[in-house]
């Protein structure tokens, strides 16, 4: 049942096929047997969410079931829930326990919605892999030995293993389109400001989004129709209206304009990867989209501007973990109150968190800010700029998700660096503030799936729906399943 | 050496300002990473950003406002109760003033 998508879940339930209870018996006993290997989820709420399934059984047969009444879903942990442990996946926040939830929380079950659990990521959102979660590693659901991608790894293996139709997940430089891309399922990155971020233990405060990852483009507009608009505990949460995604979905493609960047086809991309993004083209030829070749001359910088940016605002935002206030304190007997705070620290964050600190508060120190924190964001607005003279010429941007499928476990875990240069094709969105997508468009070597990414200007999701879904109408790579979790 | 950016007392200095501790042996591996970081994004001088404004934020509307209205918040309790300890509705820390 899990695979069917949320409009024909909402049906079946309404035409009494089946229930949200028996859904969500369906959603735990796949993860409770699937999950040992897979590791996707941190925390699972079985008794609470049986016990919303039956209250919306029951809304089912009053007639008075709200937009996602009963359909399961998982939340990335550094999205705070009041009723469950918010971990962030880090070791100092073992057992933490928000005082709120997020705005999305409420949002989410006030439509109606059932959080099954959190699932895992990358510490605190950094990372490309979800090895560097605290806790437990997270498996690529179509090959045990290769990773989810990262940070939102554990959202997007619990969709393709179709624990749940859906998930949120956060994406600050890919961390929703990587792992999306990287397990075969479809991705949201909303525009800056589109969802609110009440309640997102925040990494990088500029760049921060949370979107949907599901199986169709059309589920992932379900989300974002509940998730999205103005909220006033966010200044940052813009009120910009919330367009009718839904009712836009099934609008024609004709005269779309999809603008293919010299600097996403080039060299570096995997045969596989380049061959199946060329075939997606095709179909949208077909579909009656027209492709205009163009530049984003300052692509090659971004990746270096990107984590400038990104590592000095997470020296700041994460300088509230200090053994004080949240979660797990280690100090000797007797020692100060700073001796406590290095120690919490050292003990708490794993060692990508605190080469990111490191590096973040080296770029933002006395000496150095010119130098590295303001050369970045100077390149930042040049890297915007290119966004916005292509979207002079088209109405969205395509290329792949990735340059290759997703890397073996340990691939990179002694080379940083060459981890952070596989987002070449993610961070620009983040930089640029810019709603973007990932989806299958094809299958790499050993049957790993291949996503295709489409950037949009902002405020645009609707079209970036509307042209995953109008791709997904005429093709049918969402509906594979990696075959250990086949009904 | 040419290319190194930073020394292990730059980098002791760094893990002070940013208060982590760093184990004796975790100094030189931090050093090496961090440098080869910093070699990386050393690209950025290629480009010249003379008179280009940096982005701080993404302007895409003006901040909201809304009406400065008290609210009740019951939330002092269940704050407290994720701290590592507490007394009397305070968090306790280690003593500061001798």
């Amino acid at each position: 049942m899990i695979a069917r998508g949320i409009k024909q879940l909402r049906r079946a339930f309404d035409e009494g096929e089946t229930t949200p209870e028996a859904l969500v018996d369906e959603a735990l006993r796949r993860i409770e047997s699937g999950d040992s290997e897979l590791g996707a989820f941190l925390h699972l709420a079985s008794e609470q969410a049986r016990k919303r399934a039956s209250d919306s059984t029951l809304r089912y047969r009053a007639g008075n079931a709200r937009p996602l009444e009963g359909i399961p879903i998982a939340l990335k942990d550094v999205i705070c829930t009041a009723e469950m442990p918010t971990t962030c996946a880090s070791r100092l926040l073992d057992g933490y326990r928000p005082p709120y939830s997020a705005t999305v929380v409420e949002r989410l079950e006030g439509a109606g919605a059932i959080i099954v659990g959190k699932v895992n990521n990358d510490e605190f959102a950094m990372g490309s892999s979800t090895e560097n979660s605290g806790y437990q590693l997270t498996r690529n659901p179509w090959d045990p030995s290769r990773t989810p991608g990262g940070s939102s790894g554990g959202s997007a293996a619990a969709v393709a293993a179709r624990f749940v139709p859906a998930a949120l997940g956060t994406d600050t430089g890919g961390s929703i389109r990587q792992p999306a891309s990287f397990c075969g399922i479809v991705g949201l990155k909303p525009t800056y400001g589109r969802v609110s971020r009440y309640g997102l233990v925040a990494y990088a405060s500029s760049l921060d989004q949370i979107g949907p990852l599901a199986s169709s483009a059309e589920d992932c507009a379900e989300i974002l129709q509940i998730v999205a608009g103005g909220d006033p505990r966010d200044s940052t949460c813009v009120t910009h209206p919330v367009p009718s995604y839904l009712a836009e979905l099934g609008q024609p493609l004709a005269g779309l304009r999809l603008g293919l960047p010299r600097e996403y086809w080039g060299e570096g991309l995997a045969p596989d990867v380049a061959s199946s993004a060329r075939g997606a083209l095709e179909v949208y030829r077909e579909l009656g989209a027209e492709l205009v070749e163009l530049e984003l001359p300052h692509t090659e910088y971004a990746v270096a501007a990107y984590y400038l940016v990104a590592t000095a605002e997470a020296s700041s935002n994460l300088a509230r973990f200090d053994g004080v206030r949240y979660g797990v304190r280690k100090s000797a007997e007797g020692g100060s109150l700073l001796e406590m705070y290095k120690a919490t620290r050292h003990d708490g964050f794993g060692s990508e968190v605190k080469r990111r600190i490191m590096l973040g508060t080296y770029a933002l120190s006395a000496g150095y800010y010119d130098a590295y924190y303001l050369k970045a964001l100077k390149v930042r607005s040049l890297i915007r700029d290119d966004f916005l003279r292509a979207f002079a010429r088209c109405d969205a941007i395509v290329g792949p998700t990735m340059p290759d499928v997703a890397f073996p476990i340990g691939a990179y875990v002694d080379d940083p660096l060459q981890m952070y240069l596989t987002d070449i094709f993610t961070v620009t969105a983040n930089l640029a503030g810019l709603p973007a997508i990932s989806f299958p468009c094809g299958v790499g070597g050993g049957g790993l799936p291949v996503g295709l990414q489409l950037i949009a200007p902002a405020f645009a999701e609707s079209l970036l729906l509307r042209a995953v879904h109008r791709y997904q109408q005429a093709t049918d790579w969402h509906h594979r399943v990696p075959a250990r979790y086949a009904e | 050496m040419a290319d190194e950016r930073i020394d292990l007392e730059q980098i002791r200095a760094i893990a002070h300002l940013a208060r982590l501790r760093l184990a004796d042996d975790e100094v030189e591996p931090m050093r090496r990473d961090i440098n080869a970081i910093l070699g990386y994004v050393d690209k950025l001088n290629e480009l010249d950003t003379t008179g280009v404004e940096p982005m701080t934020h993404v302007a895409v509307e003006r901040t909201p406002m809304r009406a400065d209205e008290v609210r009740e918040q019951r939330v002092i309790e269940r704050a407290l109760g994720g701290a590592p300890e507490v007394s009397d509705g305070s968090f306790v820390v280690p003593k500061v003033v001798g």
